[in-house]
This record gives C-alpha cells, structure tokens and sequence, in this order.
C-alpha cells in the first residue's frame, strides 16, 4: 500500500462522490415525481393513461440501466437528438426509478383501508380532500422502507455511469489503474467511498423499518 | 432533421441484421449472457438456502458474521465487486481469473447473499405453533421440516426469486466491463464492421438489444406475477 499516493488521490475520489451524490439525487427527486405521477395513475383506473403507464413500468423494470444508457448516449444522436453524458445518467436513472418508487407507492396505496375512504365520503370530503388528508398520509408513512431500499439501489446503479463518460467514482478508479498501476489503492478507496456513501443510507432504511413497524404492530 | 430523414435513418439501420450473420451473433452474445446468469442463478440458489438456514442459527457469532457477509453484499455495487474480483484478485494475490469465471464468482456470492435473506424471511414467517403443533403429534424434526415449514417456505419464496432472477439477468449486463464476449460487446463489434456502409446502425443494435434484455426478463416477471396471484388465492 502506497500512502502517500492514497493522500495524493483523494480529493480525486471526493470530486467524483459529489457528482455521483448530485446526479443520483437529482436523479430520485425526479423518480419520486414520475413515481407517484404513474402510481396515482393506476389508483385511480385513468383509461388511456393507464395502459402508457403499465407498459413503461414493464419497459423499465426489465431492461438492464447499462443497456437503457447505451441508447440513450449512443444511439439517439442518430436520429438528432444529442445528450450530454450528465444528461443521459439523470434521464436513465429517473426512466429506472420511477418504475420502482410507483411500485412502493402503489402497494402502499393498497394498504390503506377501504373504510378508510368511506369514512371520508361519509362526512362529505372531497376525491381530492380524501387523498390529500386521508390516503396520501398513511401511504407515505407506510412507504418509507421501501423508498429507502429504492434509493439505495439506485445510488448502487449510478456505478455504471462511466459507460457515458461521466467522471463518477468507477471512472476514477479506471482511471487511476491505467495510468499508474496502483490497482491495489485505486479499488481499495473505491470500495471504501462506496461504503461511505451507501452505509447510513443502509442504517436509515433498516431504523425506518423498525419504527414502522413499532408504529403497526406495538412492541415487537 | 426531418421526420421522414429520422424514418429513413431508422429504416435503413435495421438493415445490418439481414447481412450476413449478424443477428445470429448478437444472438450467440445474448446466450453468453443467458448461460453465465443462469449458472449463478442455479449457484445461488443452492448456497443462498443454505445460507439462509445458517441466518436461522440462533448463535451470537454466526448471526453477526453472517450479518456484515449480508451487508457487505448489498452496499457494494455489483460493478465494484467485479472490479475487486477481476483485477483486484489477480493484483494482490497472484490468481488471474477469466472474465466468465469472475463474474460467476461475483454473482454467486451476491445472490447467495440476497437469496438467503429471502429463506430466511420465509423460514422466520412460518409462526411458532406449527412447529410446536407438529411436536404434539409425534413428528420428527425432519418429518416437521419436510411435511411443515418446507411447503409453506416454499410456496412465499418462488415468487420472490423469481425477482431474484430478472435482477440477476439484468446485473449481468456488467460483465461487458470485465471483458467478456457477450451481447453488448458483439454489438459494439457490429456498429464498428458497419461504421462506413450503415453509419446510423448503433439505434437498431442498441433497440434490438434492449428488446433482447426485455423479453427475456419479462417471461420471468410474468411467471412471478402467476405464482404471486396463484400464492394469494
């Protein structure tokens, strides 16, 4: 181990987190949109809407990001569209999250009683007052796991983002091996980084999972 | 550019399938893909039950052992334990692995990891008292494993790993980056051959690999889809 090459490259693998954190976050704010856009969509049975909806969230959750990314990046500017590297992460990342974050909101939707909603018509609320005061509340609490697991998977996802030229964590790594051979280090402070970024993610998701759980079923 | 110069683009970029034996190799490609997923499937499977059983032990170090070989597994990205096991392994102890190998290896070890917190869930959610109930009428431990717990673990755990499944074909995707020959990499072969003669290729070979992916995780979504709503009646 070469410490002091360690030292030396450092602030190399900080600049690369930040572009990972600030493209991945940009990239589950925008998922979390089109999220609940799609699982409202499917709450409420929107005719034509609905039937877009399912066949983007087929289309996405099964098509690997690295292949979604090799389109966008390589093949679009054939027919003249042209997206920067940074552009592509954000559209793949979002195109893949947002069938995943509708997923969680939908079976969170689900858990909220039928009686629930009756309750609601019966002292005269409103469609968008019962959703707004009633539904969206319970769904959100209930989603939380899940949205943590989501966003977790989705910052692992961002590893592959040096296909498109993006300056993230693996192409810094690449990088450092190419041209010095320290492959040793390199991979080392690239586990590490990840580590970092990913292990209070982790620590969250499973204390989100546990106070809900206390919330539903009491002392467990 | 124009709408129909887009249609034309598209059109004639399809054509480098029906050359040669084009669409025959990307074929093979998705094979390469398809055989390494499916014996890390099978791998998985194998070790991630036992896996689970062992998460099951109720021993202060195996849980914990077992708990930092489960989170270790899930924070690290999949590309990043390729990496580790592909150049890191050749790098620090001397043992060179082919790109095929490293990525079975790698694969395995994760969905042993994901496999086996899914037995686990299953065996846990099986409550006490059909265990104790099977106690009260003479049974064996082996007899309440095979006729009890085994039937109902099994029929929560199909649907799950079928998920497990399509994940996995999808990570596999990532074994282009270790040098493997699979779909993606022949891909790339054939937009280069076609560079000078069908320059907008790349948009039909991207979109047929895409569909390829597509159509063979989606088989798997569906038949979870069956199995869950089948599991629920």
């Amino acid at each position: 181990m070469d410490f002091t090459f360690i030292k030396q490259v450092i602030p190399l693998y900080t600049e690369a987190a930040w572009l990972t954190m600030h493209i991945a976050l940009i990239g589950i704010l925008l998922s979390l949109i089109v999220g609940l856009i799609c699982a409202l969509i499917l709450y409420y049975r929107i005719p034509v809407l609905r039937t877009i909806t399912s066949c983007y969230i087929e289309l996405s959750r099964n098509t690997p990001l690295l292949i979604q990314l090799f389109f966008l990046y390589f093949a679009l500017p054939n027919v003249g569209i042209k997206l920067s590297g940074v552009q592509c992460c954000i559209i793949g990342l979002t195109f893949l999250g947002g069938s995943y974050m509708e997923e969680t909101f939908r079976s969170a939707l689900d858990t909220v009683g039928k009686v629930q909603i009756e309750s609601g018509q019966c002292i005269g609320l409103t469609r968008a007052q019962i959703m707004r005061y009633i539904v969206l509340p319970q769904a959100v609490s209930v989603s939380i796991p899940g949205f943590c697991a989501n966003v977790m998977f989705l910052i692992k996802e961002t590893s592959v983002f040096s296909i498109v030229a993006v300056a993230d964590l693996m192409y810094v790594a690449k990088d450092l091996i190419g041209l010095y051979y320290k492959t040793d280090e390199a991979l080392l402070l690239l586990a590490l980084s990840y580590f970092i970024l990913l292990l209070p993610v982790s620590m969250l998701a499973s204390y989100a999972e546990r106070r809900l759980r206390y919330a539903q079923f009491g002392n467990t | 550019m124009l709408s129909s110069e887009i249609l034309d683009a598209v059109s004639t970029s399809f054509s480098v399938f029906f050359q040669g034996k084009n669409f025959i190799r990307l074929l093979m490609g998705l094979w390469v893909t398809i055989s390494i997923a499916a014996v890390s499937v099978v791998l998985s499977i194998f070790f991630g039950t036992i896996f689970g059983m062992i998460m099951t032990i109720k021993n202060r170090v195996v849980r914990i052992l077992s708990k930092i070989y489960l989170e270790f597994m899930r924070i690290m990205p999949q590309l990043v334990l390729l990496f580790l096991a592909y150049y890191g392994l050749t790098r620090s102890l001397g043992i060179s692995l082919s790109g095929e190998t490293a990525s079975i290896l790698v694969f395995t070890l994760w969905g042993t990891a994901e496999m086996g917190d899914l037995v686990r869930g299953a065996l846990q959610s099986v409550p006490r008292h059909q265990y104790e109930s099977g106690m009260a009428i003479g049974l064996t431990n082996r007899q309440i494993f095979c006729h009890i717990v085994l039937p109902q673990t099994l029929r929560l755990l199909v649907p799950m790993s079928m998920n497990l499944v399509t994940r996995m074909i999808k990570t596999t995707s990532l074994v282009v980056f270790v040098g493997v020959i699979e779909v993606v990499k022949i891909g790339q072969q054939i937009i280069e051959g076609n560079r000078l003669k069908v320059p907008t290729c790349s948009i039909a070979v991207y979109a047929v690999i895409f569909f390829m992916y597509f159509f063979v995780c989606w088989v798997f979504s569906l038949l979870a889809n069956i199995l869950e709503k089948r599991q629920k009646e």
